[in-house]
């Protein structure tokens, strides 16, 4: 019985182990397969033609630099709109709103995150772009200002829910001994809970922004899909990097230099959330050392 | 026009389980070299054969026949209210170039021009680029201005058309719908100016409009036949359509 036993938990462990394993084998794997297929492209195209303004793949113009502007603008744009929206929705359902209310708002928060982007896309083309377009006297409704909004509308859900969980879990006592140093809610909520939820909430605002930056579908309905470069680039259309891959690759050659490009651009991307992803431990690492040394 | 190849190949697949087509891209001339070289059965071209190259083919034993299979026509289209109702072919190439940048420099209102096209990988795209912008000039390497709107869908075209006063955009004449104009085109200023519609395109009067046609090494027999008879008959051409084409019975 007992080596039954034994030879039963040998097998579970061997299995999570697996898995634990797994996930790193994938995106090994994943990284290898983008730098097989888009490495070449690097000699297909001249450093120089790579840096270029234009993206036009007819006439073999790979400039990246449009797209990568395209990304960054809708991307940042994104942040701006749902940081500070989705924590102080999270420090009202969390910290304000009365119990039967908070029952009620995070479920419907949590639904919004089930739609899926096309509806989403959708959505923003036919009314957010038009209303975009009157209000602001634009040329266009569709730019990269629409979709900083709709991502903006996809990363919420994330950040509320995440970061309200994170503000949830701060101990009642703390709350309580400020209050009674006399502390009043405000400060309560902007000096002691939030700062001891930091590490969930930038967790949530990490998750948020992921979400965005990977976000294509949407994206590619509504910011006209333009590679261009511009200092007003938000109010005009722009073109993403996910866009790009999503709209090109299904007609592409395979084995082509287009169809190199675009894996470099796959790789561009896979970098860049890889970078975000590991500025984001390290700021929690750097955090909970902190906290550790507070408390000791 | 491989789109259209591809998807006669797989609708005929339903209808004829025994006969099975298979169908390669690379261009005109790619097609049409492979039949001279005796490689394939039919060669899809979206331009006739050139006589040099009805002579190479009839050196090497291949006698070209030419079907014509479907129409192909773009229209230019403005919001129902732009009061602009025709353009030259020079004028649409400087619109989508960027030479023109705003309405009233080719007599609209004082409004700028957003440009609205089809993805790169359209095959609308690039014939509108060589025979629009560039004028069916193979030397000239003008491209489409950059902050030009490149939507992924025919639906997204015609609504952003359909909604916007300031756009300007293109597609295949199957997939333009009312809520847009359609402008009247000419290929030089003096006119005529032409309307897009199935019959202009097929009569060659309207400029933007070609034919598809596929050869054949003599007259069709056996399979082949049969195949490009049912490419000509009503269930043929209603895939033409719907690939935004126009059918030619």
């Amino acid at each position: 019985m007992a080596k039954r036993r034994k030879l039963f938990e040998t097998i579970i462990q061997f299995l999570i182990r697996a898995c634990g394993y797994s996930t790193v084998l994938f995106v090994a794997a994943i990284f290898i397969f983008l730098l097989q297929a888009g490495l070449p492209a690097l000699f297909e195209a001249s450093p120089a033609s790579l840096l270029g303004l234009r993206w036009y793949p007819i006439e073999s113009l790979y400039g990246l630099l449009p797209l990568l502007f395209g990304s960054l603008v809708v991307t940042i744009g994104a942040a701006v709109f749902s940081i500070p929206l989705g924590v102080a929705t999270a420090l009202f359902i969390a910290e304000v709103a009365p119990r039967w209310m908070r029952e009620v708002l995070k479920p419907f928060v949590e639904i919004l995150a089930g739609l899926p982007s096309v509806v989403l896309g959708f959505l923003g083309f036919l009314v957010l772009a038009p209303l975009i377009r009157t209000t602001l006297n634009l040329p266009t409704g569709l730019t990269a200002l629409t979709g900083s909004i709709l991502l903006a509308a996809m990363a919420l859900p994330t950040i509320v829910s995440v970061a309200e969980d994170a503000l949830d879990a701060v101990p009642k006592s703390y709350r309580d001994g400020a209050l009674a140093l006399g502390a009043t809610k405000w400060q309560t909520i902007w000096r002691v809970t939030l700062p001891a939820a930091r590490s969930g909430v930038l967790t949530a605002v990490m998750l948020g922004i992921g979400r965005a930056i990977g976000e294509t579908m949407a994206v590619m309905m509504v910011t006209g899909n333009a590679p261009q470069i511009r200092w007003d680039g938000l109010f005009f259309p722009a073109r993403t990097m996910t866009a790009t891959i999503a709209a090109e690759m299904g007609e592409v050659a395979g084995g082509s230099a287009h169809y190199h490009m675009l894996f470099l651009v796959a790789i561009l991307l896979f970098l860049i959330s890889f970078l975000v992803n590991i500025i984001a431990s390290s700021m929690l690492f750097r955090a909970k050392k902190r906290a550790e040394r507070m408390l000791s | 026009m491989v789109n259209l190849a591809l998807a006669w190949a797989e609708a005929y697949a339903e209808v004829q389980p025994t006969v099975s087509i298979s169908v390669s891209g690379g261009g005109s001339g790619t097609g049409i070299t492979a039949l001279t070289d005796k490689t394939i059965q039919i060669a899809n071209a979206s331009r006739a054969m050139k006589q040099e190259e009805i002579e190479t083919a009839q050196a090497n034993g291949v006698d070209p026949k030419e079907i014509t299979v479907a129409g192909d026509a773009i229209a230019v289209i403005v919001h129902p209210d732009n009061p602009i109702d025709q353009l030259t072919l020079q004028q649409v190439s400087d619109i989508f170039s960027g030479k023109i940048n705003n309405w009233k420099e080719i007599g609209g209102e004082d409004r700028p021009i957003v440009r609205v096209s089809r993805e790169t990988n359209s095959g609308t795209h690039v014939f509108f680029l060589e025979s629009v912008i560039r004028l069916g000039r193979n030397d000239d390497k003008t491209i489409f201005s950059a902050d030009t709107l490149l939507l992924p869908s025919s639906e997204g075209i015609t609504s952003e058309v359909g909604q916007n006063l300031n756009a300007i955009g293109y597609d295949g004449l199957g997939y333009i719908t009312p809520a847009v104009k359609m402008l009247n085109l000419a290929a030089n200023p003096a006119g005529p100016f032409v309307g897009p519609s199935k019959e202009t395109a097929l009569n060659g009067t309207y400029p933007i409009a070609r034919d598809l046609y596929m050869y054949t090494d003599g007259e069709p027999t056996g399979w082949v036949k049969e195949y490009l008879d049912w490419i000509l008959s009503a269930e043929g051409q209603e895939i033409v359509a719907k690939l935004g084409f126009v059918p030619i019975s």
